[in-house]
């Protein structure tokens, strides 16, 4: 189509005398305040260029005229927070727990730090609050399986359950059905005399049967009334609080083939200052002993 | 033009266009919609109440959040620019497409299975973890033979035009072809296990890995969603309007400008992190620096409209083209701000940038879609206009108070969680633990999902809309001509 530039009424402008599909374009100068906006922010960024680390070399890049770096502002801001901690951490870590108890102040930082330290590592496993999920522990009772005085919290923290640290606390129940220790019936009687124990036989089960395999093979670490050990890590098998269920089948599926949970180690991850912290913290939740 | 030339014009051998694919790629681009804005809202209800995923591994959140993603911005937002390309290119070429029916068919049936193998490779738990490139290699591969000879036709049909030069949509739909093409074939680079295994190793590790993937998933915003659909925006908004373009060389400067900066700008979605810094602020000026060529389009698109303002109150269609517009701006400004290092401190991770992408994709990709729908539909099915105006504007003012909830729900919940992370107590130690900032943006993620909702409440009325007109007797056209524009085709 030939070009024929034409008038447009309402704007005034010229078109720029082409026409797509009945489309045209006027021949507008690009707006003012748009040019220098852009040429504003092109100006800006080359100073911006210019301060702060941008253009590559061959051997390394520039690193701009205040030498920023992020490696080093975090550090910095990391250090910054961590000379705020230190005034009060290392009195933590100093101070024995007995003392720690009878300094409000210093109870309070260590409350704080255990708090927070706990709801972003602890309660997904342990639940707000310590309120424990099948499987994971309570931690707001005193149906301890590893310990409730507060040392005793530390090492679980510090080094964990069942894991590759030396120090971690083990214990291994035997699977007694899988590797055929015990047949399916004895299992079941022995789950009839746990449930015994527990006070919940309702319809007058006869436990003998199970109390005699019990007596044989589960006493050495559950004890005698199925109270547990915690020098073994041997459940309380009489508490409230259960770890992997408390109806027959569950009991029956715990007996063949255990579940054994992992906990890890936080020495790693967390300083002793703020593992000593969460000790406290967990202690306070209901069953501190 | 002379008298003469106007009937040497009128008496030439009549064109007829390929219309057939565009109304394949229209049907396909609102069935997609719906599945997209579907799915969105499921995920959405999951965020804000977990138990919705119902315990099932294939509708778990991780399975599905690509699902919704690659049916609004590939399948939705790429039939439709498929479509409104081969519809665009043929008119203002004045051209049949390049390659026959055949080769448009052989497009319109490759894309759509693609759609469909990634959305079940998807459900199947098969992904290359590449956000927004998320298909295995035998997809991609199948993808690049269907680009490639989508760009073939593209490209052949702007070799054999009539009109002696190249209208500025073509040149936005261009880019967006090549880009596209490019992108996919860099950030796709992968080793399969094996020649029959759907897994495959990536080409790239780490860091690099990090920074090509960024480079493709914001160029695949600033390519694919905004490049092509600017494309969209020239040619349906004077259309809309019947109005001139109001600046053919801010046209040149802003697109020149934008397909130069935008290409750099990728690394502002790793500010802080293992990108050597030089990297890091390269992205972020280019980010800026990015925002006047952004607004060049937003500047030609409103402006057309000077003069003819009074048709936003008669075409409600105009009405979703011109508020696409407002989004787009608004969008555009908020993304270099985001870029700025200490503002992206603050931003980056959170719902904010979630919500800032949903500003763009609700308010501009689809708003821009539908303007251009609602306009075709009539055009496509030779129907006199719109079953019903009025379902129009209930479409409208739904669909956009929905984009206000959303987006305004995610800016306070996302500046919310920016804030709980960064906050420290006196002690020195974290203010709020994680799941604290999780428990507080409950309200706000219901608040998104009602916004979505709507939203997709808002298109199931565009679609019965559009069943009536191309269904109901009352939409049939009395006198047979087509509208304004087809004239030039020799119809």
């Amino acid at each position: 189509m030939p070009t024929k530039i034409e008038k447009d009424v309402i704007s005034g402008r010229e078109t720029t005398g082409q026409v797509w599909d009945g489309l045209r374009e006027l021949n507008t100068p690009i707006p003012r305040w748009w040019l220098y906006t852009f040429i504003a922010t092109c100006v800006w960024s080359v100073g911006y260029v210019v301060v702060y680390p941008s253009v590559p070399g061959l051997f390394g890049y520039y690193h701009g005229a205040i030498g920023y770096s992020t490696r080093v502002e975090v550090n910095s801001q990391v250090a910054s927070i961590a000379a705020i901690r230190a005034r009060s951490m290392d009195r933590i870590e100093a101070t024995p727990f007995a003392q720690i108890a009878s300094d409000p102040k210093l109870m309070a930082v260590a409350m704080a730090a255990g708090k927070i330290t706990f709801a972003n590592n602890c309660q997904p496993c342990h639940g707000a609050g310590g309120g424990g999920r099948p499987g994971f522990p309570t931690l707001a009772s005193d149906s301890w399986i590893w310990g409730g005085k507060l040392e005793d919290i530390q090492t679980s923290v510090q080094h964990g359950i069942r894991n590759e640290d030396p120090d971690a606390r083990m214990s291994q129940m035997p699977r007694f059905g899988v590797d055929g220790l015990l047949k399916p019936v004895e299992i079941a009687a022995v789950a009839d005399y746990v449930l015994a124990l527990r006070g919940a036989n309702k319809d007058g089960t006869d436990v003998t049967a199970g109390g005699k395999l019990y007596a044989e093979n589960c006493v050495a670490c559950h004890g005698e009334k199925g109270e547990g050990k915690r020098e073994v890590g041997a459940p309380n098998l009489r508490s409230a609080v259960n770890l992997y269920g408390t109806s027959k089948d569950a009991i029956i599926a715990q007996i063949s083939a255990p579940r054994q949970g992992v906990m890890p180690g936080w020495n790693a991850r967390l300083d002793a200052a703020t593992i000593k912290s969460v000790a406290i913290y967990v202690h306070s939740l209901g069953g501190g002993e | 033009m002379s008298d003469a030339a106007a009937i040497s014009e009128t008496l030439r051998a009549p064109l007829t266009y390929n219309e057939d694919v565009v109304r394949k790629f229209v049907v396909a681009g609102m069935f997609w919609a719906l599945v997209a804005f579907l799915v969105g809202v499921y995920i959405a209800a999951e965020l804000a109440w977990p138990e919705a995923n119902l315990g099932l591994s294939y509708v778990n959140f991780g399975r599905l959040r690509p699902v919704h993603t690659s049916a609004a911005i590939f399948a939705f937002g790429g039939s439709v620019l498929i479509g409104t390309s081969f519809y665009v290119v043929q008119r203002t070429c004045r051209a049949r497409l390049f390659g026959g029916e055949a080769l448009a068919d052989f497009v319109f049936w490759g894309y759509q299975f693609f759609i469909v193998m990634v959305a079940l490779s998807y459900l199947m738990g098969y992904t290359q973890g590449l956000e927004y490139a998320e298909p295995e290699w035998h997809l991609d591969l199948w993808l690049t033979l269907i680009w490639v000879i989508y760009a073939v036709i593209f490209i052949g049909t702007l070799l054999k035009r009539e009109e002696p030069h190249i209208y500025v949509a073509n040149w936005f739909y261009l880019a967006f072809i090549l880009t596209v093409a490019v992108l996919h074939l860099v950030n796709n680079a992968a080793v399969p296990i094996s020649m029959y295994s759907a897994k495959s190793y990536a080409a790239y590790g780490g860091v690099q890995s990090a920074l090509i993937q960024w480079w493709y998933g914001h160029n695949a915003v600033g390519f694919l969603l905004t490049a092509g659909f600017l494309g969209m925006m020239y040619y349906f908004i004077p259309k809309q309007a019947d109005r001139p373009i109001y600046s053919y060389r801010l046209s040149v400067v802003h697109f020149w400008s934008f397909v130069f900066m935008y290409i750099w700008a990728g690394p502002h979605h790793l500010h802080y992190t293992s990108l050597p810094d030089w990297t890091q602020t390269l992205g972020m000026v280019f980010s800026l620096m990015l925002w006047m060529p952004s607004w060049g389009g937003m500047i030609n698109g409103l402006m057309t409209l000077s003069g003819a303002w009074d048709k936003l109150r008669t075409d409600p269609a105009l009405r979703f083209s011109v508020t696409a517009v407002g989004f787009y701006g608004m969008a555009t400004f908020e993304g270099p701000v985001l870029s700025i290092r200490d503002v992206n401190a603050l931003a980056h991770y959170t719902d904010w940038i979630v919500g800032h992408v949903h500003s763009g994709t609700l308010g501009w990709n689809a708003f821009m879609s539908f303007g251009a729908i609602y306009y075709l539909v009539p055009v496509l099915w030779k129907r006199s206009g719109l079953y019903s105006a009025r379902l129009v504007a209930w479409h409208y003012w739904i669909s956009t108070l929905g984009i206000v909830l959303y987006i305004s729900s995610l800016w306070v919940a996302g500046i919310m969680q920016g804030l709980m992370w960064r906050a420290y107590d006196a002690f020195g130690f974290l203010q709020y633990s994680f799941v604290e900032s999780v428990s507080a943006v409950h309200p706000y993620y219901v608040i998104r999902w009602l916004g979505g909702m709507m939203f997709f409440v808002g298109a199931l009325i565009m679609v019965y809309n559009l069943v009536m007109t191309v269904r109901s007797p009352s939409t049939r056209r009395a006198v047979t001509g087509y509208p304004v524009g087809a004239i030039a085709a020799g119809e």
